[in-house]
């Protein structure tokens, strides 16, 4: 990260280099690119897939996994809109598992290095990994999920990913594990918090500021050979916003 | 009754790299030619910027790969356990639609080495007998380096392909690999530029005495014409290579280096969405009629054809050869049949370096980006001591630098604040040693059809047998310990390993490598392959089935420069042979 002479390199970073990408963006996403849409605020967003109930979950879960400013340097999940990201992979091909084989019998006794198995797409993985955690939270606390204290939500995310939460006695039929579900979550909230805007999370490019990403630039024929320098540039999007 | 189609001269089954070579050599033979293609259409503006350059889609989503709901695999790793469907994409990627896997691979282009076409002759000189593995089934290819070199020549120009010359006509070059096979001409295009881990990978492995160069590549360095008149740009170093389409015309694909000059020859046509669901024989079983398949309404159509070419993806092809009854099946019990027999993949692993003060800009780069050393290549080195045959390419590549797939210390906090720390401290400050390591064809690794899964035209699924064997196992340790001693001297700030040790086993969550190859192989001897060295079915003589699939065992690199080099080899033999006089190329006897 430290560079010796971060003065005079910025300065000639910026004579050098500036100029010759963003010329080059402009002409290119304003011909191919969509006009952006300005992100939702996640107070005013009205969940298409979630129930009221589920997105109190899907909310209070993301800010444990990616919690904001409050926690310590970057931004957070609901800083960025995953979120929003999450419920609109819901409604994809992803959602939907429209590109799976999901064609029976399904044997739920195999070894899990044969990968996933379940009757499920992962819509149905999230109403049912929601409505198991939030009766366990019941059972064990009275209370629902987002209702809990942050370190107490911690410690039920904790039992999820160790599969310490026994979804067969919540009354799953088919074997779904409370690991199964949280990986899932994890996996789509990172995915949220560092795809592109295009897909509702990664508010503004906030989580590619913070680690460097130059986002869809896609020309570094001008910068490859800069071994050992940090790229100047902010990221920009799919649609052309710039970072 | 099936539709019916009029009759080609010669039915393409599947336009990817294999099925545009063959297009194009047997249009220029005269032949009226159809492909058929069961994804979609894809053509270079499907890849204008700056579509491709979204990680979700293409990287994790996988956009543009096969759905396992058109055509899964069950897979096992032994034949006591029950294969289950790949439900879902994980250890390999094969590619759909037009273009194949080569319009989003990676585009490292290397050649096999003269040795590795001849593993059987080395093994049986170089090990005493008892050393390896007794349910070992290698062969040799069947075809020599000195009869594939032009092919590899001419399949590189098409490509344009960027590196550097090692081995000129027996004269060793420096800088380039001295252990390649003696090239008739040097490489078309100058190697991609260096980022900074391959500069300090080649100089460790320098100080260690090994040979680097850099990987060659079909992300080309120079503006290239290649002979069809097509023409590529010069990378511009995008980031978005390895699963994405190419966004510059810089990487060689079907799309950017044949299909354009296929699709304007009026003896060439396409069909896309049309997916074969088997090849139709003449009621004596010794030569195919055309084609059956299932168009975009799920209408049953037959193409009649005088000729049929399987140019799917290597496991497809012997999926059409087993529902077509082309061949015997393989029975690894009773041992016989060929269809199916010595199916093999790719071994990897892998050290992590992770570098607080260093930044490698992983986003800069190009798909095959990296230095590579060959030194442990079957013959370069004495592996009979260790135990196995075999080898590896030893490596750090840079294909990409997309965040979702950001690389973390495995001691790093999964989530919550922890993790949010590490992104920001490791992104753009980790770099990798690779090992690609080859794997043997064995008794037990295998193909055939499942009994209970089928997709949906009712054609039952393939069925994968695969384990890593004891042989890998003992490779990959030894390779481990190599590079972990260039990891030495490099002194990363923390590091982390990856590798097939002894014990494991095959997994199919997580990605391993879409080098899927044999199971329908080429060889001399009928007893033991399922193709002649031509990529002739042995059964069927009007059958050809260019691709991985005829790779007897696997070797220490990427496929597609050989099955590039064997499909001319093989359009060769048929312009100049089987043309004149349609028969078997080879007698059984």
């Amino acid at each position: 990260m430290s560079q010796p002479d971060n003065a005079s390199r910025r300065a000639f970073l910026r004579n050098t280099f500036t100029l010759i990408p963003t010329v080059g963006l402009a002409g290119g996403v304003s011909l191919t690119a969509k006009a952006a849409e300005p992100p939702p605020n996640l107070g005013d967003y009205q969940p298409a897939f979630f129930s009221d109930e589920e997105w109190a979950f899907l909310l209070a879960a993301c800010d444990r996994l990616i919690p904001g400013e409050s926690a310590g340097k970057g931004p957070g999940a609901l800083d960025t809109n995953v979120p929003v990201f999450i419920d609109r992979q819901m409604d994809s091909p992803y959602g939907h598992a429209e590109r799976w084989y999901m064609e029976g019998p399904y044997v739920l006794d195999g070894s899990p290095d044969l990968g996933f198995q379940y009757p499920y797409t992962p819509r149905d993985v999230y109403q049912k990994g929601i409505a198991m955690t939030q009766q366990y939270c019941q059972q064990q606390h009275g209370k629902r999920f987002d209702q809990l204290d942050a370190d107490t939500q911690d410690s039920v995310l904790k039992a999820l990913e160790a599969n310490d939460i026994d979804f067969a006695s919540l009354g799953e039929s088919q074997k779904l594990e409370a690991s199964e579900f949280f990986s899932s979550l994890l996996e789509n909230t990172k995915e949220g918090y560092l795809a592109d805007p295009i897909h509702g999370g990664n508010k503004h490019m906030a989580a590619w500021k913070m680690v460097g990403f130059p986002g869809a630039r896609a020309n570094f024929r001008d910068w490859v050979d800069q071994h050992n320098v940090e790229y100047p540039l902010g990221p920009v999007s799919l649609t052309g916003e710039r970072g | 009754m099936a539709k019916q189609q009029p009759r080609v001269d010669a039915v393409i089954v599947g336009l990817g790299w294999t099925g545009s070579i063959m297009g194009m050599e047997l249009t220029d033979a005269g032949l009226n030619v159809l492909a058929l293609e069961r994804g979609a259409d894809r053509t270079n503006e499907d890849f204008a910027y700056p579509k491709p350059a979204d990680e979700l889609e293409y990287g994790i989503r996988h956009t543009m790969m096969q759905k396992p709901k058109q055509s899964a695999v069950t897979i096992r790793r032994n034949l006591d356990e029950r294969a289950l469907p790949q439900r879902k994409l994980g250890a390999f990627l094969p590619g759909d639609g037009v273009g194949g896997a080569g319009a989003h691979w990676t585009g490292v282009l290397i050649r096999p080495t003269p040795t590795d076409l001849q593993l059987k002759t080395f093994a049986d000189q170089a090990f005493e007998p008892g050393v390896l593995q007794e349910d070992m089934q290698i062969q040799d290819f069947g075809v020599t380096w000195d009869e594939l070199e032009p092919h590899f020549t001419f399949f590189e120009k098409v490509c344009g392909q960027s590196g550097t010359t090692g081995n000129l006509n027996g004269s060793i070059k420096e800088g380039g690999d001295p252990f390649e096979g003696p090239r008739s001409e040097p490489y078309p295009l100058p190697a991609l530029q260096d980022t900074q881990n391959t500069e300090m990978f080649e100089k460790a492995a320098k100080q260690l005495g090994y040979h680097p160069f850099p990987n060659p590549s079909a992300n080309v360095s120079r503006a290239w014409t290649n002979p069809y008149g097509m023409q590529l740009g010069p990378c511009n170093y995008c980031g978005f290579c390895s699963r994405y389409g190419c966004l510059n015309y810089s990487k060689a694909s079907p799309q950017t280096c044949i299909l354009n000059a296929l699709k304007q020859r009026s003896n060439f046509a396409y069909r896309t969405n049309a997916n074969v669901t088997r090849v139709e024989l003449a009621p004596d079983g010794k030569t195919a009629t055309g084609v059956t398949y299932i168009d975009d309404n799920g209408e049953e159509i037959f193409q009649p054809a005088d000729m049929v070419i399987l140019a799917s993806y290597s496991l497809n092809n012997v999926r059409l050869m087993l529902n077509s009854g082309i061949g015997q099946m393989y029975d690894p019990i009773a041992r016989t049949g060929t269809v199916g027999r010595n199916y093999a993949y790719q071994i990897g692993g892998g050290i992590n370096l992770y570098f607080d003060d260093i930044e490698f800009n992983p986003f800069a780069t190009a798909g095959a980006t990296g230095k590579m050393f060959n030194d442990f290549s079957p013959g370069n080195f004495d592996s009979a001591q260790y135990g196995f045959i075999g080898g590896a390419k030893m490596h750090s590549s840079q294909a990409s630098g997309t965040p979702i797939k950001t690389p973390l210390p495995k001691n790093a906090p999964k989530w919550g604040q922890g993790y949010k720390d590490a992104l920001q401290k490791y992104y753009g400050h980790h770099m990798k040693l690779s090992m690609t390591g080859s794997v043997m064809s064995y008794r037990s690794n295998m193909l055939d059809l499942d009994p209970t899964w089928k997709d949906p035209y009712g054609m039952p699924l393939l069925r994968m047998t695969f384990d890593w064997k004891e042989n890998e196992h003992r490779l990959s340790r030894f390779m481990r310990d190599r590079l972990s001693e260039i990891a030495d001297i490099l002194k990363p700030d923390y590091r982390d390993e990856g590798f097939q040790l002894e014990g494991s086993h095959f997994k199919v969550t997580s990605y391993v490598s879409t080098h899927n190859v044999g199971g329908a192989v080429m060889g001399t001897d009928p007893s033991n392959s399922a193709l002649n060295r031509y990529l002739q079915s042995w059964d069927v003589h009007n059958v050809f089935v260019p691709g991985g699939n005829a790779f007897p065992q696997n070797f220490q690199a990427n496929p597609t420069d050989l099955i590039g080099a064997l499909t001319y080899w093989s359009a060769k033999k048929i312009r100049e042979d089987y043309l004149k006089n349609p028969g078997p190329l080879m007698s059984r006897s």
